[in-house]
């Protein structure tokens, strides 16, 4: 859901910019305060593997292919702030160096993929967490929030194309919250396999794992 | 974490982006299809603001395919690891300064 230049009106992708700066620039401020020193390279590792993942487009329906957005799965690794700068990274090297996405529709690529696909989608694996608790409970708030996930970042951006005047609302929202409903099966079951090898060999890596269990 | 768990998770990236990269689905994306479908993709065609050294991750001058994207994936996953890791450092750092 890349969007690329041309998508979006002036009215859409500058307050889109404005409001992923200040957003980052909170995370940014969050993470310098709350970080610690083993989650380091585990912020490099992510971008890193997130990049890599979203390299990987798999068929879904109808010639149509997707790829993981990983902000679920960097948020429970490493916690809603520091997941949402490794995704503002992968977003940006991938406008920067590899033309995907738009310069000018950066700013909502970052809203719809770190603020409202990684800080979201946190807040509603936390919720479920918090209410079913134990590693099952865990598995299950990862696959409900990752799902949740993709298909609120697809809607965000039906909701911006439409604000752009690019396509009306009613057919923006339907076409891309139904594929990716579709997509967020690969989000959810990719992002519980890696959720639950990590929980089996290191699970000190979970974010906020000693306050939670 | 330990050298040889981020030269593992460094690896596992490199892989994927560098090997199974070159059997990704070649069909368009979930937004380029619906763009397709209600007829506005070329407002996405035009002249971008920046020029992009390596765009659509193919790495420029090389003739075979999958080889330009493996390449560019790679290239890819060493810049990301730098910047996610850097960052995560200097914020580590500035930490340390005021406390």
């Amino acid at each position: 859901m890349h969007i690329p230049d041309g998508f979006l009106a002036l009215n859409t992708w500058l307050p889109t910019w404005v409001v992923s700066v200040g957003g980052i620039g909170y995370c940014v401020r969050k993470t310098s305060q709350l970080l610690k020193e083993k989650v380091v390279p585990l912020m490099g590792i992510m971008s890193a593997f997130i990049f890599a993942a979203q390299m990987l487009n798999f068929p879904v329906v109808g010639g149509t292919s997707g790829h993981l957005l990983g902000g679920v799965l960097a948020a429970i690794l490493l916690g809603p702030y520091a997941g949402a700068i490794v995704l503002s990274v992968v977003l940006t090297a991938q406008c920067l160096i590899f033309q995907d996405g738009g310069l000018t529709a950066l700013g909502a690529n970052i809203f719809n993929m770190s603020i409202v696909g990684t800080m979201g989608g946190y807040l509603i694996y936390k919720g479920i967490y918090k209410l079913l608790k134990g590693k099952s409970g865990m598995l299950v708030a990862t696959a409900i929030s990752a799902w949740l996930s993709v298909i609120l970042a697809s809607s965000v951006c039906a909701v911006e194309l439409a604000i752009s005047g690019t396509i009306p609302l009613s057919v923006a929202l339907p076409a891309m919250a139904s594929i990716h409903a579709l997509i967020g099966v690969g989000e959810t079951v990719i992002t519980c396999l890696v959720i639950s090898f990590v929980f089996s060999v290191r699970p000190d890596l979970i974010y906020g794992e000693e306050q939670l269990a | 974490m330990k050298r040889r768990d981020v030269i593992i998770g460094v690896v596992l990236a490199l892989f994927l982006a560098g090997i199974i990269s070159m059997f990704a689905s070649p069909w368009p994306d979930d937004l380029e299809k619906v763009a397709e479908n209600h007829g506005f993709l070329e407002k996405g065609e035009g002249e971008p603001p920046i020029k992009s050294p390596v765009p659509d991750y193919a790495w420029p001058g090389l003739k075979n395919e999958k080889l330009a994207t493996s390449i560019a994936g790679i290239a890819g996953t060493l810049v990301v690891f730098g910047l996610g890791y850097g960052i995560a450092f200097i914020l580590k750092r500035k930490n340390h300064k005021t406390k």
